[in-house]
């Protein structure tokens, strides 16, 4: 069934510090050659939507970098295409969006013009595969207002109090919801931020609480329309991972050293696509030593690299040791130099002979541009 | 509009045929080359980095492969809207039938009409099989300058090899006075490289001239010939950096290797004359806490659980655990299983190599169905083949096609020998 995709990608996160303070979220880069973007739009081509609205607001230059040509994602259409939303004056409103559904409100237009029935809300944060056909589908069959994707948290390491949390009858229909509960939840549910919704209810529901001064999707529709809209919960079991914070973010790095975790993302089709870079091979010299990494193209290894990420064109000298490390793009280890548990950001420079170790619970982060 | 100033044209429908099996599916230009790239990456790169932004590539044997990896040129930037990439292969014209491109110049003679479409004042022939950098807006320059109608761009070659390529003789201002095709005393180094600007008026008059004469009409037998004999104004562009032609399994093979050095002649990691090629997908490459990489280059998307050294491997290639490669080519998608061992091989793209599998062992014997080709020691592999487990492979072998146990006399292919296993059409 046609639908449009809407990624809320303004936000930012503070519990990703230094990380966070040159890119929005969506722009973080993870798995040696993405950025976190790319799994949600890829999932939009992939599901055959082909009305792709992204909505930016909080440091979007390195987003609108990523985001320079639609093609990569196939999203390059007359017909539907990548749409780049940022907050901008007019005669009747000169705010910056005040919350998740005021960003879609001040952009009803889009809605409006649009004839797809269907709308498809998600962010661009988090690293999944998923085919929104099949909540679509789920969505028609229930018959509801509004589908929201969840996960059942139980022997997971989420935390269910960053989380919404749905409780649902033997049908899946929503009986109540709490926005990170502070006690102890009342399910296990969690919602993924990820919701089907008719596009005409959500014109009406967006004008409607717009009149009422109120701007939050979670808030101001679910929580507070959850015994009013018929909301069905839609349980998802597949591999989700976020990345709001330092630990989440290096953990879902570290993730892709597994390898059922890259059949998912590299093997298996359809594939996540990234704006290529067109950098040559990863170049081995005599002293490289790599285990258990991923090296990313242009990158030219001359010490010991193991259980580490690595971004395209990182150099490494020889003598160097980095372990239990993330080096982003265009970053450079010189000699003997000794990496653990750190994160280090783009086009960094670490001089000879200087050790960067952090704590296995707490990386430690190098911002872009450091030289040290 | 602008007018556009120069218009490439790129001579992609050569065999190649001592690349013997590399070649027997698709055109030399397609060849993969240095992990993740193509032959004709480089001189299409040359091309968008230079600014010609339009081009033409003339393609005639075994064109699949091209028409795949170039579609319509996104990974050059060449799908534009004026000018950009264009598949030109041969075709019937009315009232006659079609034909075949019979030589160098007859196949931008049987191409005139688009080239007259674009306008363009300079014509640039290339051939898609070299390995190189160059910017051609600087070779444009000294042809306005010298106000040429012909500049060819000439390598400055050892006077022993210059008996193997059209030799250039020109004076001290590098304006060409005599061409020699193969000299058998060449009185010159300065060797031609295929690359050619024309002045767009004066190539369209002497194709069309030639044509009436040649039916097989060539760049070095006639056209130049023809156009130093007429008096015009021919210059000797001279190129000083690398340039490799990579037409033999020796010389592909060593070209590949050069790269693995620590500090190769060419360098395919400067930022801003990249080399682009048809790669949307570009998943990170793995090496495995069983694996080991020495002095190798790996390609987009490998999983490395073996070792590797002074190897060149292209994208998504597997390497099982215990699996050793050594001195060898490996292509994409190729999957080498466990505890297989492969020695100075070239091994094409698609093809599964067993486990326990021998491969480039024992003496130096030249394959017997084709002594010249394959003579270095090197045993080639063809695309889409299949090795089966524990069989041992010589030197000088050529495996191509979903071989079995039982096409391996005794498990072993002694050097020299090939199997040919034919695709059965149901």
């Amino acid at each position: 069934m046609k639908a449009i995709g809407l990624i809320l990608a303004g936000g930012q996160s503070d519990r990703l510090k230094e990380l966070c303070d040159v890119r929005a979220t969506a722009a973080m880069p993870v798995g040696s050659s993405y950025r976190a973007i790319d799994f949600t739009l890829s999932n939009m081509s992939n599901s055959g939507i082909n009305k792709v609205a992204v909505i930016t607001q909080y440091n979007s230059r390195s987003l609108h970098d990523h985001l320079s040509s639609a093609k990569w994602w196939d999203l390059g259409r007359k017909q539907g295409g990548l749409f780049v939303f940022t907050p901008f004056l007019s005669k009747d409103n000169s705010y910056w969006f005040r919350g998740t559904a005021d960003s879609i409100y001040q952009n009803i237009t889009f809605l409006k013009r649009s004839n797809e029935p269907y709308v498809i809300i998600t962010g661009g944060d988090t690293i999944y595969k998923m085919d929104y056909q099949d909540i679509i589908n789920y969505h028609i069959d229930k018959n509801a207002d509004i589908t929201i994707v969840c996960k059942d948290i139980k022997n997971t390491d989420m935390d269910p109090h960053d989380f919404g949390i749905l409780e649902c009858d033997e049908n899946m229909r929503m009986t109540d919801f709490e926005e990170k509960p502070v006690d102890t939840p009342a399910s296990t549910l969690a919602s993924l931020g990820i919701y089907v919704i008719k596009r005409t209810l959500l014109i009406k529901l967006l004008e409607t609480i717009n009149a009422e001064d109120r701007y939050d999707f979670v808030r101001d529709i679910i929580t507070r329309y959850r015994k009013k809209l018929k909301i069905f919960g839609y349980c998802f079991d597949g591999y989700w991972k976020t990345i709001n914070s330092i630990t989440n973010y290096f953990n879902a790095n570290m993730d892709f050293l597994n390898r059922d975790v890259r059949n998912i993302f590299i093997k298996e089709k359809p594939y996540i696509e990234t704006k290529p870079k067109d950098e040559p091979p990863a170049k081995y010299n005599s002293g490289a030593e790599v285990k258990n990494a991923l090296i990313g193209s242009g990158s030219i290894i001359n010490g010991y690299v193991s259980n580490s990420v690595l971004f395209r064109k990182v150099f490494a000298s020889d003598g160097s040791s980095i372990n239990k490390s993330i080096i982003m793009e265009g970053s450079t280890i010189g000699k003997d130099c000794n990496i653990e548990y750190a994160i280090i950001d783009k086009e960094v420079v670490i001089s000879d002979g200087k050790n960067v170790i952090g704590q296995p619970d707490n990386p430690i982060v190098i911002s872009k541009g450091t030289v040290l | 509009m602008r007018k556009k100033e120069m218009l490439s044209m790129l001579l992609a429908g050569g065999q190649g045929s001592r690349l013997g099996i590399l070649t027997s599916g698709k055109a030399k230009p397609g060849v993969s080359f240095g992990g993740k790239y193509k032959i004709i990456d480089f001189p299409l790169s040359n091309c968008i980095n230079s600014g010609v932004s339009t081009v033409g590539i003339l393609t005639q044997y075994q064109p699949l492969i091209l028409n795949q990896h170039i579609g319509i040129g996104i990974p050059w930037d060449l799908d534009r809207r004026n000018g950009g990439v264009t598949m030109l292969a041969p075709h019937a014209k009315t009232g006659e039938k079609g034909e075949w491109y019979s030589g160098t110049a007859n196949a931008i003679f049987q191409n005139i009409d688009y080239i007259d479409a674009n306008d363009p004042e300079y014509v640039l022939i290339l051939s898609g099989d070299h390995i190189y950098k160059m910017d051609y807006s600087k070779m444009l320059d000294y042809h306005k300058k010298n106000k040429c109608d012909v500049t060819i761009a000439v390598l400055e070659v050892s006077m022993e090899e210059a008996s193997r390529f059209g030799i250039m003789n020109a004076d001290e201002h590098d304006k060409i006075y005599e061409f020699e095709e193969k000299p058998e005393h060449p009185k010159s180094n300065l060797a031609s490289m295929g690359i050619y600007i024309f002045t767009w008026d004066k190539l369209r008059e002497a194709l069309i001239e030639d044509n009436k004469i040649h039916a097989d009409s060539d760049f070095g037998k006639h056209i130049i010939p023809k156009m130093l004999g007429e008096g015009k104004t021919l210059y000797a562009y001279r190129f000083k950096d690398y340039w490799k032609d990579v037409g033999t399994i020796e010389s592909y093979w060593q070209a590949n290797m050069e790269l693995i050095q620590t500090l190769p002649e060419f360098n395919l990691y400067e930022d801003f004359w990249k080399i682009y090629t048809q790669n949307n997908h570009q998943p990170p490459q793995y090496t495995g806490s069983t694996g080991s990489v020495k002095t190798s280059l790996i390609s987009d998307g490998c999983e490395i659980y073996g070792t590797v050294e002074n190897s060149v491997i292209s994208a998504n290639v597997v390497i099982e655990e215990g699996a050793i490669v050594r001195g060898s080519i490996i292509m994409e998608n190729c999957v080498i299983g466990k505890n297989s061992v492969i020695d100075r091989c070239i091994i094409d793209q698609n093809t599964i190599v067993g486990e326990n599998v021998v491969m480039g062992v024992g003496d130096n014997v030249a394959n017997e169905d084709k002594p010249k080709i394959y003579n270095t020691g090197i045993t080639v592999i063809g695309s889409d083949t299949t090795i089966p487990s524990n069989v041992t492979i010589g030197k000088n072998c050529v495996v191509s096609g979903k071989a079995e146990s039982k096409d391996f006399n005794g498990n072993t292919l002694a050097s020299g020998k090939s199997i040919i296993v034919e695709e059965v059409v149901l």
